[in-house]
């Protein structure tokens, strides 16, 4: 059993009066005890609503949960947002995207950290000091004690983050959801904190759901990748798989739209025709068919059948991209 | 499997200041320190804080001030029909038709009104700041309720619902502090209330939430240290009407009973009779009144310019 098994989420915006809004919708993946998986898609494909669903972070009202989500077999669709309360922070935590804005301006960095200590551990004011200078100096930032002490505006953004990912990985969950964590960050930085995402994340155990937008990121880290379009899985690959044989159209696209830097000079760059916006309903055909180089009429008969490649790589599309790779037969 | 190479992380044994880093000697960066920078460079906050801190010292050492008992009649004598003794050596503003010394009831009514206004703000804020926070935190039917109370105390204009107040509870100084304060009460509610729908939504409270923070950890922790703010602000601005109110109910004789207390709104009345003979009477009350709340205020707008950026030019 994994650690994590999403089946079938789906995630409705309903509003009073308008037709509700689809933003995820059979999303299915799993997630096993240390490993590390990327989800990756454009701006509003329904990553971020992912992640916060299966923390069941949003709003209760005008949202609608189907499917199931299994945390170490237990249904976190089912719970209350007490239990919820409970589980957040001690199994499954989650850092954010921007960490200017993720760290409370008005509070000391040390009562952040030792808060979510004593609420989940049951530890003194004296142990959780403690055990938050040792964390921060765990996270790299130097002079902890002095650090504890001060204020979020007192702290450059990389050293911000750091502190996100010291409070989030305070209570060892067993599972780290990081939703576009060097989005926000200088290049330089950006490595510096996937290496240390890395690092505790091998050192810790816990598992890591990586939510970027950045192939770059995923071939660092991950070892299982799930590309997202309109609200659906379109692709599930191992790593190595996804970019030596990409076989929807769209994860296609997004590698072929990476520039190269031993492109010859002045060769167009190649981006995917049109915007997510142009997508249409997964019901009446292939979301991504507007923009597809490959759609026929078939496209648009209805919801793609998921073909598999090998039995870990899927992709949801009639025509996909076959490579040349005779010594894979293509799963039925 | 580490591949961690050394210089990725820094030491953290060694004190490290990156040139680009933000630290406490080169940045105030926290919005308060920031507001206070911005308030050192407006004139007007600087008009109106000059303006506080001369009603201040005037209020709080009055007894030394004051050359004689606000109270205290005994130049009764000098006094005849249409003619009050203007300024002299002796009464610097001259003395009132009850042959009482202005200056010293003027320098006795600034006390009186900083006592009024901070009492009634202690106790209107303290109380508008717990039904804010009890519709903001709990939300639901209970946010409902909350608010239709205050709706309907709003629906009331201020000075009319306090004077009603003031009559109902009888001709006192507690009175008169009980019925600002509760004017006061719907003002803060709301504006908590608002504020903290405003932080629930932050990114900080959802961070917060995903560790898995509890519901109290959340309230008092973040959301509502991070809605003051806005409090503090409205805290000066009451402040200025309060002390306007106060006068105004002396005026009406809403308050203490005693006619020997000094109280610029009392003046204001007492000063009536003799409008035409004696203008100075009611004018040097009046401009007490004006600079003070007139103080009050422009520190109050000029700090949430500073503070709120909705209000930034």
């Amino acid at each position: 059993m994994a650690l994590l098994e999403v089946r079938d989420l789906g995630v409705r915006f309903t509003r009073r009066g308008r037709r509700a809004l689809v933003a995820v919708d059979g999303v299915s993946f799993d997630v096993d005890s240390g490993q590390t998986v990327g989800i990756v898609g454009e701006s509003g494909c329904g990553k971020s609503v992912t992640s916060l669903a299966i923390m069941r972070l949003l709003p209760r009202r005008g949202v609608e949960l189907s499917g199931a989500v299994r945390f170490a077999g237990e249904d976190l669709l089912a719970k209350s947002q007490d239990q919820m309360r409970d589980i957040r922070g001690q199994d499954i935590a989650m850092i954010f995207q921007d960490p200017m804005t993720s760290l409370n301006p008005v509070i000391t960095v040390g009562l952040q950290l030792t808060e979510v200590l004593e609420r989940h551990q049951g530890a003194s004011r004296g142990e959780a000091k403690a055990e938050a200078a040792a964390l921060l100096r765990r996270v790299g930032i130097p002079d902890p004690v002095r650090r504890l002490g001060e204020y979020p505006h007192q702290l450059s953004g990389g050293m911000r983050q750091r502190v996100m990912i010291a409070i989030a990985l305070a209570c060892r969950p067993r599972l780290l959801i990081a939703d576009e964590p060097t989005t926000a960050l200088d290049v330089t930085i950006q490595a510096q904190i996937l290496e240390l995402l890395r690092l505790l994340v091998d050192e810790t155990g816990a598992a890591l759901i990586m939510i970027t937008h950045d192939l770059g990121v995923v071939a660092g880290l991950c070892e299982t990748v799930h590309v997202m379009y309109a609200g659906r899985v379109v692709e599930t690959a191992p790593r190595h798989d996804l970019f030596a044989r990409p076989t929807h159209p769209y994860t296609g696209g997004l590698l072929g739209s990476i520039p190269r830097l031993d492109a010859a000079r002045g060769e167009p760059l190649h981006p995917i025709r049109g915007s997510a916006g142009d997508a249409i309903p997964w019901s009446r055909g292939c979301a991504f068919a507007p923009r597809c180089t490959r759609r026929t009429p078939e496209c648009v008969d209805g919801p793609p059948a998921v073909f598999h490649l090998a039995p870990d790589h899927s992709a949801r599309c009639i025509h996909p991209v076959l490579h040349d790779l005779p010594e894979t037969e293509p799963v039925p | 499997m580490s591949t961690l190479s050394p210089e990725l992380i820094p030491n953290p044994d060694e004190e490290l200041i990156y040139a680009g880093e933000p630290n406490e000697e080169t940045t105030g960066g926290s919005q308060w320190r920031e507001a206070v920078r911005t308030l050192r460079r407006s004139p007007l906050a600087i008009i109106g804080m000059i303006m506080i801190a001369f009603f201040l010292v005037v209020a709080i050492f009055a007894p030394w001030i004051a050359p004689y008992d606000p109270g205290d009649g005994q130049w009764l004598n000098q006094i005849t029909p249409g003619n009050y003794p203007g300024p002299s050596a002796e009464h610097w503003l001259g003395l009132d038709q009850l042959g009482r010394d202005v200056f010293s009831r003027l320098v006795w009514g600034a006390r009186q009104s900083l006592i009024i206004g901070v009492v009634s703000l202690v106790i209107g804020a303290s109380a508008g700041i717990l039904l804010g926070l009890i519709a903001g935190a709990f939300g639901g039917w209970i946010d409902t309720v909350c608010m239709r109370i205050v709706d309907i105390m709003l629906s009331i204009p201020g000075l009319l619902f306090a004077i009603g107040l003031a009559a109902l509870l009888g001709q006192s100084l507690t009175s008169v502090m009980i019925a600002i304060a509760v004017v006061n009460v719907p003002i803060f509610a709301r504006l908590l209330r608002g504020q903290m729908l405003g932080q629930r939504r932050a990114d900080y409270v959802l961070a917060a939430t995903s560790v898995g923070v509890s519901r109290s950890g959340i309230v008092f922790r973040h959301v509502l240290p991070n809605s003051l703010t806005a409090v503090i602000v409205q805290g000066t601005l009451t402040l200025a009407t309060s002390i306007i109110d106060a006068a105004g109910l002396a005026f009406l004789g809403l308050s203490s009973p005693d006619p020997s207390v000094a109280e610029w709104g009392r003046m204001l009345t007492d000063a009536q009779s003799a409008l035409s003979t004696a203008p100075m009477l009611a004018i040097l009350p009046g401009v007490a009144i004006v600079i003070t709340a007139l103080g009050f205020t422009l520190v109050g707008e000029q700090m949430r310019e500073a503070l709120d950026p909705k209000y930034r030019r």
